[in-house]
């Protein structure tokens, strides 16, 4: 099977749909700095556009969202391993 | 290491061009129509229109002719024509672009109307064409170039594909001993630390905090909400939620470079090496700032689409998203989508940018220069007098 997601480091709790991923899709994601066996599979809850980002673990609200093993910001709800990720559930730490 | 070449033009004053051009430069909104005029008339003229230069002041007034003179300077002008309304400010002008050695007349309305002045202007400009048409492109080491680098309109794709291709190209340009500037200060909000910790001495990192500091507090001073606009609307549509992801992303582009400077809006860089340059993220204004620091080709990812080019540099765009690719198929000059689907590695998508980044400064036009994309877009830092 091939890929649907890509994510960038060990650390994220988010992946991004490289195709647009249909609600009840199990896909799997490659990770960018890891070996080529560190993959992971995903069952999508929600559909997710190409370019959006999908939760890889239950992230709780008030939670920082990792990208790049970086902070992106954070949950404004709890959030479901498979669950679509974007502004209607995180937001900004700065502004 | 290897020696690598290209064809540029070498100018009076040693620093060396991509391009050719014979620029008409308006000083103010009043002068763009007597300019515009010598364009209809005299072919190989290239006008740069503005609506600003009149009543500025202070440290605005100082950055409008900090970019203008830039502007007439970069080596890939060969010569310019100045049109003002009035003697002083056109001549402050052409004065600072005269020192570069590169042919420069100023013009100014008064006393002449347009008509007069048209007709003085296009006698000047047919020569200067013709002369410069005679100019030839010469074998020139590849550490004479000054490249700038800028994304819009990016989505996730941008960070997972076309930014870090830029990154290879930028590592590799510098180990060549090349030079490129970057900046968009509001778009590393988030990842200023990473930036911070690349700067190699303590004095420039002083610089950029400054710099940083005094940007953030401008945000915080208008309350503004930036979700929209940094994010932009193609950011958010492009699955990027927050500013901090988008300056992750946007880092991407220096790839794993050490940073030499930091440069104030639209200053020339003193050495060679890599560069932070205090600019707007809006890519007009931003490359309008690095032309006048002196870039000479621009490389420019994409996510979403963007459309931009530049009068007097070549914009090169590259993209990952494999939607952009096909529904904006002639604005796209490098297609790296297949870094997506990791048919391709960062690495051979690097390589492949590198070889059309050669042909472009060797002659080769850009997806923006055919398509007349000229934006030339002067930051304004306050409302004139």
């Amino acid at each position: 099977m091939n890929h649907k997601i890509l994510i960038h480091h060990v650390k994220d709790n988010v992946g991004v749909a490289i195709q647009d991923i249909k609600m009840g899709e199990k896909v799997i994601g490659h990770y960018l700095d890891g070996k080529k066996e560190n993959i992971v599979e995903i069952e999508a809850l929600t559909d997710i556009p190409l370019g959006h980002k999908v939760a890889l673990k239950d992230i709780s609200k008030g939670e920082v969202i990792i990208k790049y093993g970086e902070i992106i910001g954070e949950a404004t709800m709890d959030i479901k391993k498979g669950q679509h990720v974007h502004v209607h559930n995180i937001k900004s730490r700065r502004w | 290491m290897e020696k690598i070449t290209f064809k540029g033009y070498v100018r009076p004053n040693g620093k060396v061009g991509v391009r050719n051009y014979v620029a008409i430069i308006p000083v103010d909104d009043i002068s763009n129509t007597a300019a515009e005029g010598v364009s209809k008339l005299v072919n190989g003229t290239i006008t740069l229109s503005h609506p600003y230069g009149r009543l500025q002041f202070g440290k605005d007034l100082e950055l409008f002719f900090k970019t203008m003179i830039g502007t007439g300077s970069n080596p890939n002008i060969a010569s310019c024509i100045v049109i003002g309304i009035e003697e002083k400010w056109t001549d402050r002008i052409a004065k600072g672009i005269a020192e570069t050695k590169k042919p420069v007349e100023a013009f100014y309305i008064e006393r002449y109307g347009d008509l007069k002045t048209i007709e003085r202007a296009s006698r000047v400009a047919q020569k200067l064409v013709q002369d410069a048409s005679e100019l030839k492109r010469e074998d020139i080491e590849i550490s004479e170039l000054v490249m700038s680098i800028k994304c819009g309109e990016s989505d996730t794709t941008s960070g997972l594909s076309a930014n870090p291709v830029v990154g290879k190209v930028v590592e590799k340009l510098l180990y060549y001993g090349g030079t490129v500037l970057f900046g968009e200060t509001s778009e590393l909000t988030g990842g200023e630390h990473i930036i911070i910790n690349r700067i190699k001495k303590e004095e420039e990192r002083k610089k950029f905090i400054e710099i940083f500091n005094e940007y953030q507090e401008f945000i915080l001073k208008e309350e503004a909400n930036l979700l929209g606009s940094q994010p932009t609307e193609g950011n958010i549509k492009g699955g990027l939620s927050t500013i901090e992801e988008k300056a992750l992303g946007n880092i991407q582009k220096i790839g794993n470079a050490t940073i030499d400077g930091v440069l104030d809006f639209a200053e020339g860089p003193p050495n060679k090496g890599l560069y932070f340059m205090n600019t707007s993220s809006a890519a007009a204004e931003a490359i309008t700032l690095f032309a006048a620091g002196g870039a000479v080709v621009h490389l420019f990812p994409t996510g979403q689409g963007n459309t931009v080019g530049n009068p007097i540099v070549p914009v090169i765009k590259i993209s990952g998203n494999p939607i952009t690719v096909n529904t904006m198929s002639e604005h796209i000059d490098v297609d790296v989508s297949r870094v997506l689907t990791l048919e391709e590695s960062l690495e051979e998508a690097g390589e492949k940018l590198w070889n059309y980044l050669l042909k472009v400064i060797s002659g080769r036009l850009t997806c923006a220069e055919v398509l007349g994309h000229r934006e030339f877009v002067l930051t304004k830092l306050f409302r004139s007098a």
